[in-house]
């Protein structure tokens, strides 16, 4: 065939789009007043794609297991944990994690976890959501 | 009557080093002479990012993580050839499993990466339904990826020794799901790609690289395998466990019975390596050995090791694009590599550029430039600046620079 592309294009004018619409099927106007909407209930979000069994999220923090012995900040690679001398804890700040997973491997105690949360985005780099401690 | 003699002069045309049909910063510079180009200058060095700089403050189980965002493409191949050069300088041996499973994430990184390129390839002809069609049919395969290491790109499996995660039983079903996908729908692909009349006009005959000429220009991966030159370092020089696999050399003659070395044969090559993927990957899984996954599954003490062991060693992986290469010298008593250097493919595959553009028209630049899948952000490794004043070496200055340095790196 000359145009060997025609018959799928064709057949998926009649097909549903392969994209998951999410958050909305259309861009709203204003996200503001669309994220207002759905927090009254009048409009709804249609859910993201569920992430598959050990996918790397936010990072979870055990801080009674800690013991304080650093390994993970030897082996961050981007320099996200910070240790507190006071208390012997660590404090992780999500905005430079890269969700390597590797703090959770060296801990000795299983302290750190990867949770599926992956909508992160702040526009505030210290904001309270993007710091675990 | 006199007649009137008209000269015709050549006018340059500099496409970059931001342009449209570019995707990354790279200038070059044509010499054109109407729609033709007679000459062509490629100049680099725009986007250096100093990451083997930034290796000296990091831990060699740190650099993995440096090295894996060196390409996003290649987000597999840059670590493991790492990993694969540290091992050679302390002599750690990965375990059998460890080995096959590494073959896995390679080969589906290679399809994904193929997969990518030949969407870009019919968005540089123009054609760009094709291009959501071949994505839409990647994205079959980022799914699996997610579901194997637990990202779509940056994966984070790479560990020195062997691999962070197994594959086991029960994970073979979407393995094998998503891999019987791709055997159904390959004769679509290659119906779409290869019988279409637009890809056949627009790339057959354009941006020729000779055999000899990608020989001589070391050319490697597919581009020069579509030129015909058997170069495979996964057949030349078997590392993982190649060499347990039935596998050769591909070139696009297993299809068309002949090799032109054009644009279209190198997206024969690449359609042709996605199924050879596919059928690597089923061997992989079929031989399976159990057993451990990782030499010394315990990190503290790895770095231990690392700490104390001297010596160099390198690594070579064929990457889709093709021959990457990492070397590495340790220093006993530093926890950071001494030394990290690495050699991109593209590197190989920019002078192959010049035989291909010249003769072509303005109009194929952009498919006779992506025609070599160009990486130039890993490629850039080097940027000289003295006094925030930017500039050149030419080759004795540059070869000379290199002694020196090979010198003071012996001591």
């Amino acid at each position: 065939m000359r145009f060997s592309m025609l018959p799928t294009l064709l057949s998926q004018m009649f097909k549903k789009p392969f994209t998951n619409k999410f958050p909305a099927k259309y861009t709203p106007s204003s996200t503001t007043n669309f994220l207002q909407a759905v927090s009254k209930g009048k409009a709804k979000i249609i859910p993201p794609v569920e992430t598959p069994y050990g996918f790397r999220g936010k990072i979870e923090y055990n801080k009674e297991k800690c013991t304080g012995c650093q390994l993970c900040i030897k082996v961050c690679p981007c320099e996200a944990i910070e240790f507190k001398p006071e208390e012997k804890k660590i404090k992780i700040y999500l905005s430079r994690c890269c969700f390597c997973s590797q703090c959770n491997d060296i801990c000795p105690f299983g302290c750190l976890t990867m949770s599926n949360e992956f909508l992160l985005a702040d526009a505030d780099k210290y904001s309270k959501d993007l710091i675990v401690e | 009557m006199k007649t009137q003699k008209t000269t015709k002069a050549t006018y340059q045309v500099p496409v970059g080093p931001i342009h449209p049909a570019l995707k990354e910063p790279v200038m070059f510079e044509f010499e054109i002479d109407g729609e033709r180009i007679v000459d062509v200058d490629v100049s680099l060095g725009h986007v250096h990012r100093s990451v083997e700089w930034a290796s000296r403050r990091r831990n060699s189980v740190q650099v993995l993580y440096l090295a894996e965002r060196i390409c996003g493409i290649c987000s597999y191949c840059h670590p493991i050839a790492f990993a694969r050069a540290v091992e050679n300088a302390v002599g750690i041996e990965v375990p059998d499993r460890g080995e096959y499973l590494r073959i896995i994430h390679g080969e589906l990184e290679r399809m994904c990466s193929h997969m990518l390129w030949a969407g870009v390839a019919a968005h540089e002809v123009g054609f760009d339904s094709v291009l959501f069609l071949t994505w839409q049919m990647r994205e079959k395969l980022l799914d699996l990826t997610e579901y194997l290491t637990g990202n779509r790109i940056t994966k984070g499996i790479t560990m020195i020794g062997g691999v962070r995660r197994d594959i086991t039983k029960d994970m073979f079903p979407k393995i094998f799901e998503t891999l019987n996908f791709f055997k159904d729908n390959f004769e679509k692909l290659r119906h779409v790609f290869l019988d279409d009349k637009t890809f056949k006009l627009r790339c057959q005959g354009a941006g020729i690289l000779t055999y000899e000429d990608a020989l001589k220009l070391c050319a490697v991966g597919p581009t020069t395998r579509a030129s015909g030159v058997k170069k495979d370092v996964r057949v030349d020089q078997p590392y993982f466990a190649y060499s347990d696999l039935d596998i050769d050399y591909i070139t696009p003659d297993a299809l068309t019975g002949e090799i032109n070395g054009d644009v279209y044969d190198r997206i024969i090559q690449r359609l042709l390596e996605v199924k050879q993927s596919i059928d690597i990957m089923e061997q992989t899984i079929d031989k399976m050995p159990s057993g451990e996954i990782v030499a010394e599954p315990k990190i503290p003490k790895l770095l231990s090791t690392l700490k104390k062991a001297e010596g160099e060693g390198i690594g070579l992986h064929e990457a889709p694009r093709g021959e990457v290469i990492h070397y590495v010298k340790l220093e006993a008593g530093s926890d950071n590599p001494y030394t990290w250097k690495v050699r991109a493919p593209t590197y190989n595959n920019i002078l192959p550029w010049i035989p291909m553009l010249k003769g072509e028209q303005i109009a194929d630049i952009p498919i006779v430039a992506a025609s070599t899948d160009p990486c130039m952000s890993c490629t850039n490794r080097v940027t000289i600046v003295d006094k925030e004043k930017k500039y050149m070496l030419n080759k004795e200055q540059l070869h000379r620079k290199s002694v020196e340095k090979t010198r003071r790196m012996m001591k």
